[in-house]
C-alpha cells in the first residue's frame, strides 16, 4: 500500500509514520476471500510452487544468468478505520505474484509478474536477464555474492496463537467501538482507532538449492485521542501506547501479567495490550495536557520509556549502521551515514557509553523483523552492532559482506512485495537491558532535574544521522527524585554520538519492552518494512531540551 | 488486454459491470498503468525495472451500507463475480451514518496531462538519460546517485447514477545527488515533467555538480534567525513532507470547524476570510494550467475547479468533504489536484544579487510536524547551503536544523521569484526574513 494511500484511508497525520513513500500492495477484497482456499495462490501447494520456481531458475539460466532467485508471494492485509462511534472504512487487500532476480554479466536484473503460469514466469525470468545485460553497460564492478549453502525444502511460521484474519470482522469492530466509547466517556472530543493486520505468505527458491516456505503475521492496534478547549482555542492529542508486533490477535488479550506499572498511574505494555484501558487513560491524560506547564528550555536528564526510546534507537542506530547507506546507495534519498568504514575499522569508535550494547536480531520472539530466512535465502540470526559502546559491525547482505572481509551475510535482505526487488533492510535493533535490578521508580528517584518521556511524537534526523530532534506523547517533570507534574512543548535535540555517550543508567530485563514501526521507508522506488526495537527504560544525562511553543 | 485503455474501451467495461448490479447504487473505478524506473549510485546503475497493472474496483451500496471488491481479470464471469462479491460485502457492512449518495452526471473542465513522448519511454531511453548524468560526474571524479521514474496511466469511473469520467496522464520525476569523492561536498537538483522532452538529466546533473563542488569545506554559522532564500525544492519535495504542501493540505474545513486546525478560531468557528499571510501570498488550484495539468475530477467524481485558497494573504476557500459541505450548507469544494503559488519575475540569480546578507537553501529534509496547532515543523537543510553577502554567494555553510511554521514564514516574506514546476505544482523561490534555525548539523 502506498504510504499516501494509507494516510488517506486512515486519516492519520503525516507525523504518525516513519516512511516517505511505499509501493502499492495489493487489491481490496472481501474478508472471506482472504481465507478462501480458492483464493489466488492459496490453492497452490509447495510442490506446485517448486515446479513453478524451477521454471524461473531454468529459464534464467538458459538465457545466461549465473545466479537466480524467485519469490512467489501472497500478501494479505486487513485495515480497519473508525472515528468516534462510526466505522469509516474496512480495507481487505490481497496481492499475488512472482518476482525474479538474476545476475547476468555481473549485473543485477529484476522482473515481476502477476501472471503466475509457466509461460508468465519464464517470460519474466527472460526479462530479468535482458534488463541485467542492458544495465551491465553502465556497471563499473561485477556483483560479488557471498556464498550461501542451499537449505533444501524448509518451512517457517510466526508462532501465532490466534490468526487475526480468522477473527470475525464484527468482533474487531466491537472492540474498536468499545475503545472509542471509553475514550469519549472520559473526555475525548474526537477519537480515531485503527486495527492493521498483515500476513505474508512467501515461497523462496534459488539456484543455491533452497526452497523456503514462510508464513509471517503482524498486528498493529492504535488510536488517537483529541481534546479541544474551544474557548482557549487549543487542542491536544495523545496516541496509543501500543506497539506493532510480530504476533497474532492474542496481542489484544490484555493480560495483566504483561503489564508493567510505572509512576503516575502509567502502564507499560509488554507482549499483550489492553486497548480499552489505554484509551481510557489517554483521554484523561490528554485533558491534562491542555493545562500542562510549558517547559523551560535547558539541559535535563532524560528518563526515556521504551515506547519512546525505540524510535530514537531506530533513527540514530538502526539506520546509520545499514551498510548500503554507509556505502552511498541511499545518497539521493534517505542519505548516507556518519558511521563510516574507517570508524568501524578503528575498533575504537565510541558510539556510546560503556553501558550501550546494541544487537541486531531477526530471531527475537514477537517482533516485527523476525523470520526464519531472509529474502535471499539466508537463515536469520543475532549479531552485535555496538558492544560496550564501540561500533563493531553493520547490517549487511550477500552482495555487501565482501566489503567487510566477511564470507557470510547477516541475513537482513527484504522486499515488501512480490513485485519489489529485495535489498538491505533493518533487522530488529535493540538496546540490551542493564544487569543491575532497577525499576522505573528506582531510576526516577535518582534524578534531580529531569523529564520522563513516554510515547512516540515528532521525530527528525539529518541525512547522515548526526543531528536529531524528538518529541513524545507524554512529558513529566522530575524534581529531586519525584514527578511534579506534566510538561508541554518539549522536544530534545542532540547529536547521535553525544547522546549515546550520555547514557547513564538502564533498567533491567524485567522492564524490557519493544517499540515497532510498520512502515519504515527506504529505497527508490520506496519500499516499507516492519521492524521492532527493544530496550528498557533508560536515563541520559544533560540533554538539550527546547521549547516548541509558538504563536501564529 | 491493453494496459492504457481508451475512453470508449474503459466505458464499455464499466457499463458491462454496471449491468450486473442488483444494488441500490453501484460505482466502478477502472485504473491501469505502466511505470518504469532506473536507479544509480556510486557512479553505477543499481536497479532498474518496469511494471504494469490494470485493475477494477466495484462499490455496491444498499441504503447506507457499502462494500468494495476488486479484480484484475476481465472475462465476463470474473466481472460478474466481483459485482456479487461487492454486494455481499455491502450487505454485511455496518451502516455508515455519513454516507453520501453517489453523484449523477457531471460537467468537467478540459485538461490534458498526457504526453506521447513520455508514454513511449523504454529501457534504452532510461539508460541513455542515466548515461548523460553519470558520464560528466565520472569525468570530474564526482560521485552520482540518482533516480528516474516514468509513469503512464489512466483512470475511468462510472456509476449507476450516470456519472462517467475518464483521465489519461503521464509524468516523469528525476532527481540527482552529486557528492565529492572525499564526501565533503554534496549537491542536489530535481525536475518533474509531464512531457519527458522537457527533461534534461544532463542539465540537472550539472547544477548538482556545481553545488557539490561549491559546498566543500562548509563553515559553521551560529544557529538563530536568518534571512533565507528557499529554492522551490526546499518548499516542495517529491519524496518527503514539505512546508508548502503541509500548509495547503492542512486547510480542511471539517478539522477547522471541529477546533483542531491552525484555521480554527478561538471561541469557535474558522478563520475563513481572515488575512493570515503577507498580502503578496496568493495560492490557487487549476487543473487546466498548461505547465502543471492534472486530471479533471477528484477520486469521488467531483469536478476539479479553478479555486483560490489564499488571495492576497486572505483565506478565501477551504476543501470540504461532500458530507461536511452538506451539513454546513456550502459548496463541496474538493482538495485541488495541484497548487499554484503566484510569484514575481526575478530569477534565483536576481534574488541572490538583491540580498545583502542571507542563506541560500537548496533542499530541506526529514520535515516533520511538531505542533499541529501552529503548523510548526522541524527539519534540516541539505545538499547545498550557502552564505550570501552583498549579492554574492560567499561560502558554503554547515547544515542547520530549523523549527518553523509556514504560516509564520509567509508573514515574513521579503521577495518572491519566478514560479517553477515542482512536485506537480508551481512554486516560486522565496526570500524569507527571520527563518528560525535552532541547531547545527555536521551532516554533509
Amino acid at each position: 500500500m502506498q504510504r499516501r494511500n494509507f494516510i488517506q484511508l486512515s486519516g492519520l497525520g503525516i507525523g504518525s509514520l516513519l516512511t516517505t513513500g511505499v509501493p502499492v500492495l495489493g487489491h481490496s477484497v472481501s474478508s472471506e476471500y482472504l481465507l478462501e482456499a480458492s483464493g489466488r495462490g492459496v490453492g497452490i501447494d509447495n510442490a506446485a510452487k517448486k515446479r513453478l520456481a524451477d521454471i524461473a531458475l531454468n529459464a534464467a539460466k538458459s538465457k545466461g544468468a549465473t545466479y537466480t532467485d524467485v519469490r512467489i508471494g501472497r500478501y494479505l492485509q486487513q485495515f480497519m478505520f473508525t472515528r468516534e462511534m462510526k466505522v469509516q472504512n474496512i480495507v481487505n487487500a490481497e496481492s499475488f505474484g512472482v518476482g525474479i532476480r538474476v545476475i547476468a554479466n555481473g549485473t543485477w536484473g529484476f522482473a515481476a509478474t502477476s501472471n503466475v503460469t509457466p509461460d508468465g514466469i519464464a517470460k519474466a525470468a527472460e526479462t530479468a536477464v535482458a534488463i541485467a545485460k542492458a544495465n551491465s553497460k553502465l556497471q563499473t564492478e561485477p556483483v560479488q555474492l557471498a556464498p550461501q549453502k542451499g537449505v533444501g525444502e524448509v518451512t517457517w511460521k510466526t508462532p501465532i496463537k490466534k490468526n487475526a484474519f480468522e477473527i470475525p470482522v464484527q468482533e474487531k469492530i466491537d472492540l474498536l467501538m468499545k475503545v472509542n466509547g471509553e475514550a469519549m466517556k472520559n473526555g475525548a472530543a474526537f477519537m480515531t482507532s485503527n486495527l492493521f493486520f498483515i500476513n505474508e505468505q512467501k515461497y523462496f527458491a534459488s539456484t543455491d538449492g533452497s526452497y523456503i516456505d514462510q508464513d509471517i503475521h503482524r498486528i498493529w492496534p492504535t488510536f488517537t485521542v483529541s481534546v479541544v478547549d474551544r474557548a482557549a482555542g487549543k487542542f491536544k492529542t495523545r496516541d496509543a501506547l501500543s506497539s506493532p508486533m510480530g504476533m497474532g490477535y492474542e496481542y489484544l488479550d490484555g493480560l495483566a501479567s504483561e503489564k508493567i506499572a510505572a509512576p503516575n498511574g502509567l502502564i507499560g505494555y509488554r507482549n499483550s495490550y489492553d486497548m480499552v484501558e489505554d484509551a481510557m487513560l489517554a483521554a484523561k491524560q490528554t485533558k491534562e495536557k491542555l493545562t500542562a506547564k510549558t517547559v523551560q528550555p535547558g539541559k535535563y536528564d532524560l528518563v526515556l520509556d521504551p515506547n519512546h526510546l525505540g524510535l530514537t534507537i531506530h533513527e540514530s542506530v538502526g539506520h546509520p549502521t545499514e551498510l548500503d547507506r554507509v556505502l552511498g546507495y541511499e545518497a539521493n534519498y534517505a542519505g548516507t551515514s556518519f558511521a563510516t568504514l574507517d570508524k568501524w575499522k578503528s575498533k575504537s569508535f565510541n558510539y556510546g557509553s560503556k553501558l550501550v550494547n546494541i544487537v541486531a536480531d531477526k530471531t527475537q520472539p514477537n517482533t516485527l523483523g523476525t523470520v526464519g530466512y531472509d529474502d535471499e535465502g539466508v537463515p536469520c540470526k543475532k549479531w552485535d552492532l555496538i558492544k560496550d559502546g564501540i561500533l563493531v559491525n553493520y547490517q549487511a547482505i550477500r552482495d555487501q559482506v565482501a566489503i567487510l572481509g566477511e564470507k557470510e551475510s547477516n541475513g537482513c535482505c527484504y522486499a515488501d512485495n512480490w513485485d519489489s526487488v529485495q535489498f538491505q533492510r533493518m533487522p530488529n535493533v535493540s538496546l540490551q537491558p542493564g544487569t543491575e535490578k532497577r525499576s522505573v521508580a528506582d531510576m526516577i528517584k535518582g534524578v534531580d532535574k529531569g523529564i520522563y518521556i513516554i510515547g512516540r511524537g515528532s521525530y527528525s534526523i539529518d541525512q547522515q544521522r548526526y543531528n536529531f530532534q524528538f518529541g513524545g506523547q507524554l512529558f513529566y517533570e522530575i524534581k529531586n527524585g519525584e514527578i511534579t507534574g506534566m510538561l508541554d512543548d518539549v522536544a530534545y535535540q542532540s547529536n547521535t554520538q553525544e547522546f549515546w555517550n550520555s547514557c547513564a543508567q538502564l533498567c533491567d530485563k524485567d522492564d524490557y519492552r519493544t517499540f515497532g514501526s510498520f512502515f519504515d521507508g527506504k529505497g527508490q522506488p520506496s519500499q516499507v518494512s516492519a521492524v521492532s526495537h527493544g530496550c528498557p527504560t533508560t536515563r541520559f544525562n544533560g540533554v538539550n531540551v527546547i521549547n516548541t511553543g509558538r504563536k501564529i | 488486454m491493453a494496459i492504457i485503455l481508451s475512453k470508449d474501451e474503459a466505458k464499455k467495461i464499466i457499463d458491462k459491470v454496471l449491468s450486473y448490479s442488483k444494488a441500490d447504487e453501484m460505482s466502478v473505478n477502472l485504473t491501469g498503468g505502466r511505470t518504469g524506473n532506473i536507479r544509480y549510485a556510486r557512479n553505477s546503475v543499481s536497479t532498474s525495472g518496469e511494471g504494469t497493472n490494470l485493475s477494477l474496483a466495484v462499490t455496491a451500496v444498499f441504503g447506507k451500507k457499502s462494500g468494495t471488491a476488486t479484480v484484475n481479470e476481465f472475462d465476463d464471469a470474473s466481472l460478474e463475480k466481483t459485482v456479487r462479491r461487492a454486494e455481499e460485502i455491502a450487505r454485511l457492512a455496518p451502516e455508515n451514518p455519513e454516507y453520501m449518495p453517489m453523484l449523477g452526471p457531471q460537467t468537467y473542465l478540459s485538461t490534458d496531462p498526457y504526453s506521447e513522448n513520455t508514454a513511449k519511454m523504454d529501457p534504452a531511453y532510461r539508460a541513455q538519460a542515466t548515461f548523460d548524468s553519470l558520464d560528466p560526474c565520472r569525468k570530474k571524479n564526482l560521485v552520482a546517485a540518482g533516480y528516474m521514474e516514468d509513469s503512464t496511466r489512466f483512470n475511468a469511473i462510472g456509476n449507476s447514477k450516470g456519472l462517467s469520467a475518464y483521465n489519461r496522464e503521464t509524468s516523469v520525476e528525476f532527481s540527482i545527488t552529486v557528492r565529492t569523492a572525499d564526501g565533503l561536498g554534496s549537491g542536489y537538483a530535481t525536475q518533474d515533467v509531464t512531457d519527458v522532452s522537457k527533461l534534461s538529466t544532463k542539465n540537472m546533473t550539472e547544477i548538482a555538480m556545481q553545488k557539490a563542488m561549491a559546498s566543500v569545506n562548509a563553515r559553521a554559522l551560529e544557529p538563530g534567525k536568518y534571512t533565507v532564500i528557499l529554492e522551490p525544492a526546499a518548499l516542495v519535495s517529491n519524496v518527503d513532507a514539505s512546508l508548502m504542501v503541509a500548509l495547503v493540505r492542512s486547510m480542511d474545513a471539517r478539522n477547522a470547524d471541529e477546533g483542531r486546525s491552525f484555521l480554527s478560531k478561538k471561541g469557535g468557528g474558522t478563520r475563513l476570510g481572515e488575512k493570515l499571510f503577507d498580502e503578496r501570498v496568493t495560492i490557487y488550484s487549476d487543473p487546466t494550467n498548461l505547465e502543471v495539468p492534472t486530471g479533471a475530477f477528484s477520486g469521488d467524481g467531483r469536478p476539479q475547479e479553478k479555486v483560490t485558497w489564499i488571495e492576497k494573504g486572505v483565506v478565501k476557500n477551504m476543501p470540504y468533504s461532500r458530507y461536511w459541505a452538506e451539513k454546513k450548507g456550502v459548496h463541496a469544494t474538493p482538495p485541488g489536484g495541484n497548487f499554484i503559488m503566484e510569484g514575481g519575475t526575478q530569477s534565483l540569480a536576481d534574488m541572490i544579487k538583491g540580498t545583502e546578507k542571507g542563506i541560500l537553501v537548496t533542499r530541506l529534509w526529514y520535515i516533520r510536524p511538531v505542533d499541529p496547532q501552529t503548523l510548526l515543523y522541524t527539519g534540516l537543510t541539505r545538499d547545498g547551503t550557502f552564505y550570501i553577502e552583498n549579492g554574492q554567494i560567499k561560502f558554503p555553510v554547515k547544515n542547520f536544523r530549523f523549527n518553523e511554521s509556514p504560516v509564520i514564514m509567509l508573514n515574513n516574506l521579503e521577495a518572491m521569484g519566478k514560479p517553477v514546476r515542482i512536485g506537480g505544482n508551481l512554486v516560486p523561490p522565496l526570500k524569507i526574513r527571520d527563518f528560525t534555525f535552532t541547531s547545527l548539523s555536521d551532516a554533509v
